[in-house]
């Protein structure tokens, strides 16, 4: 009877210490974050003494390095929200279809041939990709549609969307999955084809899942690098078409970072960039959160 | 407990010891973010044949080089410009006395497509392209066809050279399309028939085609007798004559065979 008292005491011990262990963990993680938001936040706030919020958002010329400078991002931001949205009106349709067909159509054999092909492509390095945009898909494109530069819009665009393609595709296949068998197995007996089960039954069901995984792709895109430093173009302007060549605020920041002075006014604005650029993220992930809350399907009986 | 506290006094022993060989021989490079591969790979270079000899080289531009060599926090300034008349002033003000050395020279050539039939542009029309007014290849005598205009980066030292002698310090239009380094501007060029850029001379080869600037070329004899437009001189200042450490260094900098041989590599036009 002691013996056993005593064992369950120990065990609870123990119990308490893993639990504390994985705090820290969680806690660390979490740590980070906020030290590198401070950083982010020390490094990039002094900038504004030299030019105002709006001037700086709203001012559409970028020559950090002149006398005296101009750090105006907006072309910087258009850019990264332009190709954003370029990039999700090719992801999303392609990443939907594949996860609805995955899921649903395809037989179990190709299903398990394709899904982690898809995956692997979530694997190439995105200096991979943008390799290939800037040496196979530049010179296709200003070939065929007979345009000056085929460093632009249209191809980052296109790069960002490979990229985002497995994201979606792979989180909305894991959501459409998991919709219950009831639901489908009712809607067929009900007389439904497969195609009216697809479009009113199994989208609605996973709409949350589906909407978060468009959201992470859309983040994605918007804050990879590498891709949009090599094809995007590099020109600070408004663009004005989908095949000019654009700037957007990360390919900005990887490219001036290394030569801008310590702690001058060219080192701030960069790193005040990046606080747009965490902003945009966070704003991306937040109505991730939200949308996946909001929508989440409880149980068989709730639809 | 005794054998612990052996460890950590012989631990700090160590530590200064190492600390005190190291500024004896220790050279602290600061400036031209253009002459930082030059310095980079000199240094190298130096220290594997001096292995007792620390040296340290940091960016920050011409203009912090020459601050810190005359407020003393360097040994050696590195500077894309000769020194300017206020800050010869300030240094001996404060009783220093900088001393120039040039090391190298940088030639930027404008670069085309191979197939681009154009051979020569006068600086004036080159200015036109990149401020964003001449924006057809017919308007200088080529076949029609929208110019694609590369520039460097605002930061990078080519940039700066190309503003200031081509540009005459007049921005490039914001359409300009950016790349992140000497060897992207070639490779997009290579890709593109309409493209024009500009490159430093170590970079060019046989994908691109270098043009003439008002029919000079620009090459290394061009360079270093001041013809070509668009080169400069590239200086390192030390405060006084150097002596020591510091002359052996740049002694080695300006030798045809140790320091100069970098210079080439490094993508600029050595001396001799």
């Amino acid at each position: 009877m002691k013996q056993n008292y005593h064992s369950g005491t120990s065990r609870k011990n123990k119990e308490k210490i893993i639990r504390s262990i994985f705090f820290v963990i969680a806690l660390a993680s979490g740590l980070t974050l906020g030290l590198i938001v401070v950083f982010l936040f020390m490094e990039g706030l002094p900038i504004f003494s030299k030019v105002s919020v709006k001037d700086f958002i709203f001012g559409i010329y970028w020559y950090p390095t002149d006398d005296p400078a101009d750090f105006g991002i907006f072309p910087l931001i258009i850019a990264s929200l332009s190709v954003t949205l370029v990039s999700s009106v090719i992801s999303i349709p392609l990443g939907i279809s594949s996860a609805l067909f995955l899921a649903e159509i395809a037989s179990r054999r190709v299903r398990e041939i394709v899904k982690p092909i898809v995956e692997l492509l979530a694997a190439l390095p995105s200096v991979v990709i943008g390799f290939f945009g800037m040496v196979v898909v530049a010179p296709f494109l200003q070939e065929i549609f007979d345009i000056p530069v085929g460093l632009n819009l249209f191809n980052a665009s296109l790069m960002l969307a490979f990229m985002s393609v497995p994201t979606i595709c792979s989180i909305s296949e894991d959501a459409i999955f998991s919709v219950p068998k009831e639901l489908r197995e009712a809607s067929l007996a009900l007389g439904a084809t497969q195609w009216e089960t697809i479009w009113r039954v199994i989208i609605p069901a996973s709409i949350s899942g589906i909407s978060t995984a468009v959201i992470l792709g859309m983040s994605r895109a918007i804050g990879e690098t590498m891709v949009v430093l090599m094809v995007a173009g590099g020109a600070a302007m408004v663009p004005r078409s989908i095949f000019d060549p654009v700037r957007p605020l990360p390919a900005s920041i990887a490219a001036e970072m290394a030569e801008a002075p310590f702690r001058g006014d060219h080192y701030y604005a960069l790193f005040a960039t990046g606080i747009v650029l965490f902003l945009f993220t966070m704003a991306f992930n937040m109505v991730a959160d939200y949308i996946s809350n909001r929508y989440r399907q409880v149980g068989a009986a709730t639809l | 407990m005794g054998l612990k506290n052996y460890t950590v006094t012989a631990l700090i022993c160590a530590i200064f010891f190492s600390a005190g060989l190291a500024m004896a021989g220790n050279i602290v490079i600061k400036g031209s973010t253009t002459v930082l591969p030059i310095a980079q790979k000199v240094a190298e270079a130096y220290m594997k044949q001096n292995p007792d000899v620390k040296i340290s080289i940091s960016g920050g531009g011409s203009g912090n080089g020459m601050k810190a060599i005359i407020d003393g926090s360097t040994d050696i300034a590195t500077s894309s410009r000769f020194i300017q008349e206020k800050e010869i002033k300030l240094a001996v003000e404060k009783g220093g006395y900088p001393v120039p050395f040039a090391v190298a020279y940088d030639c930027i050539v404008p670069v085309v497509h191979p197939s681009n039939k154009i051979e020569n542009l006068t600086l004036d029309q080159l200015k036109a392209i990149y401020k964003g007014e001449i924006t057809n290849w017919k308007d200088v005598g080529g076949t029609d066809g929208k110019i694609v205009v590369i520039s460097r980066d605002t930061s990078s030292g080519t940039y700066e050279v190309w503003e200031e002698k081509v540009l005459n310090k007049e921005r490039v239009f914001p359409g300009a399309l950016l790349q992140a380094s000497s060897g992207a501007v070639i490779q997009a060029i290579s890709k593109n028939k309409n493209a024009i850029g500009y490159d430093g001379i170590g970079y060019i080869n046989e994908t691109v085609k270098p043009l003439t600037i008002n029919s000079i070329k620009g090459s290394k004899e061009t360079a270093l007798d001041g013809s070509f437009p668009v080169s400069r001189a590239l200086y390192v200042f030390t405060n006084g004559w150097p002596k020591g450490d510091i002359l052996n260094f740049i002694n080695f900098i300006i030798n045809p065979e140790k320091g100069q041989k970098y210079v080439e590599e490094a993508g600029f036009v050595p001396l001799y």
